[in-house]
């Protein structure tokens, strides 16, 4: 008898486990035991459900201000453009304000780079050219195919493959047809070493 | 007498060029962050194999030695944040907030971001959707997948590629350019790279117009920041 009552209260526990640990479905946290969602604190939480060993980090560990300290949108950008004395300001610009402070110091650069600029290949004037390059965004296409430059595509992404080295160069040295300075358009290192995968994660193994 | 002339003036552009672009493309842009851990190196997005979503890697701490990879870890006091500006006005109206607690990266969003929170400083948005993955090591990958998103941290192959041997050679005076076929510097060597796949519905629409070479293309304004903590 007493057995039996036992073994109905041993069920409806596991089956309540069960329960529990199924209806999990609103967030990603690995519910490693029960107690992680029983909506009171309990075994070594540090908060309601959430902390020690068990469970997920709870909100508080995520307080605080964070402060900006690097920024990136295109490749290279702050690398080419940046001149001493102004790189980590850079990175502590925002988007809408790199614009106004920054863009005729890239002029300037791009004409040092390259005194005899005129156009480029996308028939960009220096004005033109680093007005779009000195708000540092990497452009995404919503809709269609990503490419940094496939000879449709320009500036609609930036896919692993895409040789953005080779492209930057082009722009900035080639000229309008792409054909001046030849020894400085391109590196001659056309891809990656290793493969990349055209599944998740994409990126590849360690070496 | 010309020739000499045109030769030194490209060798001149040539140390310009490559000491400017030097292990770019962000690796070790600028002095206050350059070898930290909050030192971005690279930023990709591009549509995913399921040409619904679209693909953000993030990669910090560049070139990781094959033999020391495994030590190297994210920082619990840098947040990572994909910035997504969908009206063209270079203000982000989404974020992804990335960051590691224990032995996982979290993720919080895509995210709309109140108009007091957007700019140089970052509260983490804790009300907003959270997932998490182990973070991978060396022989080891852990993803994860929720309502279509996935994600993944850990050490990855450097993706960039570029030859830096060759900038040495130019720098030292002893070319006038690159070297063909060129040499990639970065074969071999690692990242700590953050890659998370996101529903484009997720999004919402993107400007027509932002990208004036390609007018009639809804693009999204997209950049990564790394934060932090005070």
């Amino acid at each position: 008898m007493k057995f039996s009552k036992y073994i109905t209260i041993s069920i409806a526990l596991v089956a309540s486990l069960a329960f529990v640990q199924c209806s999990d479905d609103d967030d990603n946290v690995i519910i490693a035991d029960a107690t992680c969602n029983d909506g009171i604190q309990n075994g070594d939480e540090t908060g309601v459900d959430c902390g020690g060993t068990a469970c997920g980090p709870c909100a508080t560990a995520f307080e605080g201000t964070y402060a900006q300290e690097d920024q990136m949108g295109r490749p290279g950008i702050n690398t080419v453009f940046g001149t001493d004395g102004m790189k980590d300001e850079f990175n502590v610009t925002t988007p809408s304000n790199m614009g106004t402070q920054f863009q005729p110091d890239f002029e300037d650069k791009l004409l040092a780079l390259n005194p005899g600029y005129t156009t480029n290949a996308l028939g960009l004037d220096a004005t033109t050219f680093t007005t779009v390059l000195a708000s540092d965004v990497l452009w995404v296409a919503e809709t269609g195919t990503t490419s940094y430059f496939n000879g449709t595509q320009v500036l609609t992404g930036r896919t692993l493959q895409d040789d953005v080295i080779d492209i930057s160069l082009l722009l900035i040295f080639g000229g309008p047809d792409g054909s001046e300075n030849p020894m400085l358009t391109s590196d001659f290192v056309d891809s990656n070493d290793a493969n990349f995968s055209a599944s998740f994660p994409y990126v590849v193994a360690a070496n | 007498m010309k020739r000499t002339k045109l030769l030194a003036a490209i060798a001149g552009i040539g140390i310009v060029v490559v000491a400017a672009i030097f292990v770019a493309a962000d690796h070790i842009d600028a002095p206050a962050v350059a070898g930290s851990e909050s030192d971005i190196t690279d930023f990709y997005a591009f549509q995913g194999q399921n040409t619904d979503n679209l693909v953000f890697v993030t990669n910090v701490q560049g070139l990781l030695a094959p033999g020391s990879t495994d030590q190297a870890e994210f920082d619990e006091n840098v947040l990572l944040e994909i910035n997504i500006d969908r009206d063209n006005d270079l203000v982000e109206d989404l974020v992804i907030q990335m960051i590691r607690r224990n032995d996982s990266m979290y993720f919080f969003g895509p995210v709309e971001v109140g108009s007091n929170n957007t700019g140089l400083t970052s509260m983490i948005d804790t009300d907003a959707v959270r997932n998490s993955v182990k973070i991978s090591d060396v022989g080891n990958v852990e993803t994860s997948e929720n309502n279509g998103m996935m994600f993944f941290a850990g050490p990855r192959e450097d993706p960039f590629y570029f030859d830096f041997e060759q900038y040495n050679e130019v720098i030292a005076g002893n070319a006038t350019g690159f070297e063909d076929p060129g040499t990639d510097t970065f074969a071999g060597t690692n990242v700590l790279s953050v890659v998370v796949e996101v529903p484009k519905s997720m999004l919402g629409s993107g400007a027509t117009g932002a990208n004036p070479l390609m007018p009639d293309t809804p693009i999204y304004n997209t950049w990564v920041e790394s934060k932090r903590k005070q």
